[in-house]
């Protein structure tokens, strides 16, 4: 009986949480990588901080949005199937919510004067907590001259081309597929065990 | 039968935009205009007051077009649909993963896509500020140009920002409320008390 209480409860704080995350999260997309990152790693626990980033990896690399994929993967690891479908229907809510409204009144809402200037402010915040973000995931990673020419590679190109994102993820992929290859097996894993410490 | 159309629109849309984000609007574009549902001028308005509302832009769209065409089942029904074939993916990926995360070969790959990950990230902080610090089609040929294209407020936010964020360890939220209000006092009280 109490087991059953506890997962009920899991499974509210996962909702709770993923509703507040697509609640304050202006600007889509990466604007909700800082927020999931504190919720999930430092604040509950649910997600170990090396695993963060394989999953934000694989989030990307799959179809949709990655923050509702994000939600699906990390609700799922938390509690089963329960905790994906409310960890989606939590990030989800919030804006379904919000633009049905706004949809009524679209043409007030575009007039608000005040609103757009909180929102100017929002937009040059929201600089800071991704840039908050990638210092926290940098510290982490591991640096070998391979993956700095990765990083590197990745950053000028996402930042001065307009190259789809995938194909630099599957790059990625593929680089390391192939470094795997040509490392003996003992090596790679044991780099893997030093990231672990 | 509006409603089934809406459907399969943005299950392919949610289906076949990898990358999320802003690489999903090339493709919304072409759905919607093309159906009629939108027109290019209403889709741009759109952006940017999807820019002003919490939540993934695809998602806001697609209960956006909902809304507009078929009233809230019609904002129900895209707002499933978009959402709907990433959920079952990643719900066989991540059921997968955990029996395959150290798997050599998936360790190998991942390997590969961690530093992806964060050039990406990194390149997202780098685009926000040269869009939201230097002035639109700005030219610049010298350093004066440069100092004279920068909006100053922008700049000044994202500055009290960084330090009583990194400073003061706050809360992303209370981060995000602080730069509204900063927001609401640099772009609307101040040039009222300056202009009377």
């Amino acid at each position: 009986m109490k087991e059953k209480n506890d997962y009920r409860e899991k499974l509210l704080t996962v909702f709770i949480t993923f509703f507040k995350i697509g609640l304050f999260t202006f600007g889509g997309g990466y604007a909700m990588i800082p927020l999931i990152e504190y919720e999930t790693v430092e604040r509950h626990h649910w997600i170990e901080s090396k695993d963060i980033l394989d999953i934000f990896a694989i989030a990307e690399a799959t179809p949709g949005v990655i923050a509702v994929n994000t939600a699906t993967f990390v609700g799922y690891k938390v509690a089963g199937f329960w905790g994906s479908l409310l960890a989606t229907l939590g990030v989800v809510i919030p804006s379904l919510t919000i633009i049905s409204i706004i949809a009524l009144f679209f043409e007030q809402f575009q007039s608000l004067e005040w609103v757009g200037y909180a929102f100017k402010g929002v937009r040059a915040g929201v600089i800071v907590l991704i840039l908050g973000a990638v210092v926290k995931m940098a510290k982490k990673g591991t640096y070998t001259p391979l993956t700095v020419l990765i990083l590197v590679l990745a950053f000028g190109l996402a930042s001065f081309t307009d190259i789809n994102v995938i194909y630099l993820l599957l790059g990625g992929a593929v680089t390391g597929l192939i470094y795997q290859l040509w490392c003996s097996n003992k090596q790679i894993t044991k780099k893997n065990d030093e990231v672990e410490k | 039968m509006i409603y089934l159309e809406l459907f399969i629109t943005f299950f392919k849309i949610g289906l076949f935009t990898i990358g999320g984000g802003y690489a999903m609007i090339p493709l919304i574009q072409q759905e919607v205009v093309a159906h009629g549902w939108l027109t290019l001028l209403e889709l741009t308005d759109f952006i940017a007051v999807a820019e002003s509302t919490p939540g993934p832009f695809a998602v806001n769209i697609a209960t956006f077009v909902g809304m507009e065409m078929g009233g809230l089942a019609g904002a129900l029904m895209t707002t499933t649909a978009v959402v709907l074939p990433s959920f079952i993916i990643i719900l066989f990926i991540a059921k997968a993963f955990t029996n395959f995360q150290q798997n050599k070969w998936v360790q190998g790959a991942l390997y590969g896509m961690r530093p992806v990950v964060i050039g990406l990230i990194a390149a997202a902080v780098w685009l926000l500020m040269v869009s939201g610090f230097i002035i639109k089609g700005a030219e610049i040929h010298a350093v004066s140009d440069f100092f004279a294209s920068l909006h100053y407020l922008e700049i000044i936010i994202f500055m009290i920002g960084s330090f009583v964020y990194f400073r003061f360890r706050l809360h992303p939220i209370k981060l995000i409320l602080i730069s509204a209000g900063l927001g609401m006092v640099f772009f609307g009280v101040l040039p009222m008390l300056f202009n009377g």
